[in-house]
């Protein structure tokens, strides 16, 4: 019986096809083609279950009216001459917003390897596996900038102004700097922590603490001296206080003075190089993690 | 015939727990071969380190002649692997995955093209195909899963307990489309603790036991080495011990009777091993007569690879399941393999 059916040559192997793509393709091209369908991926969710983008849009909104409503007795002029507590308060959003949503990237990948979806991904011949870590920061950081365009327009709609176009584009480049050194963190851990449930208590635990050791809230000459020492080494700082100078003062440039510390005095440029540096160690820091999975 | 895959001295701990001590076989190009043993055997602690998920602690492991450890992208490229837990995004489409699936072998578009209406087809998926795999019966997530593992044509597709929680009829589906595939050409690679399972489908297969290969062979091969028919005799529905160490006795002394059994977890039969003899089941009808003992069912059959596995380890498949259920951890071996 099995004699007489009929062979079905769609079910035949092919090896000379697999050695040819194997020698023909390149892996720069490889590794373009995985990237891009791990991103589709992550895009589709989102598009399915946009739940988690629109509390990560709704969440920031709170934080502007909330805040803003808390301390809107404050004395003039504590935030500074004629400023109000809106225009103060919306670089903190934005900064920590995107801080928030990057920590949480490593979250995917993590239910990945416990339903075992990860699997799928590492019997398959993949140029390189950092295409899986490429994959959740491209997406990342297209939500950051979706949600960051909103809180931009809600807090000018609340009176905290529009920096100009030069601005806003020096807004992009902060917020994807510290959202690359903060994702490529939470990835690491989602591959070095045994599983979501330690992810999550990390995250729970820096995530507050962070926003409340920076200058998000309130000023650093506002705190205790041991906090403003924490505050001016905390990453968030040095992405909040040049998007507040944006938002604070017309004119600026690379050598303008953006950010006071107890011991420095920080120029635009100087800022930036810092968050770069903050990047390159995280992303230094994350290699034996994941190299141990990848290997 | 050509060697499709080597297994050579595979060694593998997780921790202070050693999955696989030492396990040796090989699989020809074009056979379906299975790997036969109880859950905790092995099994798929062998298929992730061949799938080049779990590096081994020792041993060689080749497909096509190419190492595992030493290339794994070559043996990812040439392998399919089909996992036991079928792990599919359920928000996707089954078109989307297969295309996800298209983009990590990287098929060229115009390949990709082809190949996914094709499986589609052969595999029936027509009506599930643009329809969220999250909907899916277990039946058709396998069959989705088939058709991911078979994209890129390789030359040796894995399943690791393929038939797992299917209801019967998808199981039929599956067996038959194995043969398909084997006829087309490709070499399967199949575990089961199922014994018809591999009994109905393998060309050859390599029974494991607590981490170690205890026998290779092809089925009959296996069934005909440890020789001798078996008997299953029941007194009654559920016999009293005494009348069933009475008719042991009588039993044991007939010339063609070998060994005697009262299995009492199915309600003290009696399961012998005689040797092949034409009239062996009236003979043993006689002497019950003689002692005045009825035969409430009395049967007669060849060796079957249950048997293999009973006089290899001294214990049925089945009690090797029920004692492997009663003390694996199997949320600890879980967490092991995400390791």
């Amino acid at each position: 019986m099995v004699a007489t059916r009929k062979i079905n040559s769609a079910l035949a192997p092919n090896p000379r096809i697999t050695e040819e793509r194997e020698i023909t393709s390149s892996p720069l091209s490889n590794f373009i083609q995985e990237t891009l369908a791990l991103t589709k991926r992550l895009l589709i969710q989102l598009q399915r279950r946009p739940s988690s983008l629109m509390a990560g849009v709704i969440q920031p909104f709170m934080w502007l009216v909330l805040f803003g409503a808390l301390f809107s007795k404050a004395p003039q002029g504590l935030f500074g001459e004629d400023l109000s507590y809106a225009k103060f308060l919306a670089p903190g959003v934005i900064v920590f917003t995107a801080f928030s949503g990057a920590l949480n990237a490593g979250l995917p990948v993590m239910f990945d390897r416990e339903f075992g979806f990860l699997n799928r991904l590492l019997v398959a011949p993949l140029a390189s596996r950092y295409s899986i870590v490429a994959a959740s920061t491209i997406y990342i950081i297209a939500l950051s900038f979706i949600q960051t365009a909103v809180i931009i327009a809600a807090s000018a709609f609340l009176g905290a102004g529009l920096p100009g176009i030069a601005g806003l584009s020096a807004i992009a480049l902060i917020v994807f700097l510290i959202v690359l050194g903060v994702t490529a963190l939470s990835l690491g851990l989602a591959f070095a922590l045994p599983g979501h449930i330690e992810l999550l208590a990390v995250i729970f635990v820096t995530n507050l603490p962070l926003l409340f050791a920076s200058t998000a809230l309130a000023p650093l000459d506002f705190m205790a001296g041991w906090l403003q020492i924490i505050a001016s080494l905390n990453p968030l700082t040095y992405a909040i206080e040049p998007i507040r100078y944006l938002y604070l003062h017309g004119d600026w440039a690379i050598n303008t003075l953006v950010m006071n510390t107890p011991w420095l005095d920080m120029s635009f440029g100087v800022v930036i190089l810092i968050l770069l540096a903050f990047d390159a160690l995280v992303l230094l820091a994350i290699q034996p993690l994941l190299r141990r999975r990848f290997a | 015939m050509a060697v499709a895959v080597l297994i050579e001295n595979l060694q593998k701990s997780y921790g202070d727990v050693c999955a696989v001590k030492d396990i040796s076989f090989t699989v020809n190009q074009g056979e379906i071969f299975g790997l036969l043993g109880p859950n905790g055997a092995g099994k798929t602690t062998t298929i992730r380190c061949l799938c080049t998920l779990a590096k081994p602690d020792g041993g060689k492991i080749e497909v096509g002649g190419v190492s595992a450890i030493a290339n794994p992208r070559a043996v990812r490229n040439r392998l399919g692997y089909v996992a036991q837990e079928v792990a599919i995004d359920k928000v996707l489409t089954g078109q989307e995955l297969l295309e996800l699936q298209a983009a990590l072998y990287h098929l060229p578009a115009k390949e990709r093209k082809t190949r996914i209406p094709q499986l589609v087809e052969v595999l029936g998926l027509k009506d599930y195909i643009n329809k969220k795999t999250g909907t899916y019966s277990g039946g058709i997530r396998k069959r989705l899963d088939l058709a991911a593992g078979l994209l890129h044509q390789p030359e040796v597709l894995v399943l690791d307990e393929p038939t797992v929680g299917l209801d019967i009829e998808s199981r039929m589906v599956l067996w038959n489309f194995l043969r398909e595939l084997k006829q087309a050409g490709t070499t399967v690679l199949i575990t089961s603790h199922y014994l018809e399972e591999i009994d109905a489908l393998a060309d050859r297969l390599a029974i494991i036991d607590k981490g170690v290969v205890i026998d290779e062979g092809t089925p009959s091969e296996l069934k005909a080495q440890i020789g001798g028919d078996r008997v299953t005799l029941r007194i009654r529905e559920f016999t009293p011990q005494e009348e069933a160490e009475k008719a042991q006795n009588i039993l044991e002394s007939l010339p063609f009777v070998e060994q005697v059994i009262i299995n009492t977890a199915q309600g003290n039969s009696l399961n012998l091993i005689v040797q092949s003899e034409a009239n062996a089941l009236s003979q043993i009808e006689q002497s019950l007569n003689g002692i005045n003992l009825p035969t409430f069912s009395l049967a007669q059959s060849r060796p079957s690879l249950d048997d293999v596995y009973l006089a290899a380890t001294g214990r049925t498949l089945m009690d090797a399941e029920i004692a492997a259920a009663s003390t694996r951890d199997i949320k600890k071996e879980q967490k092991q393999q995400m390791k």
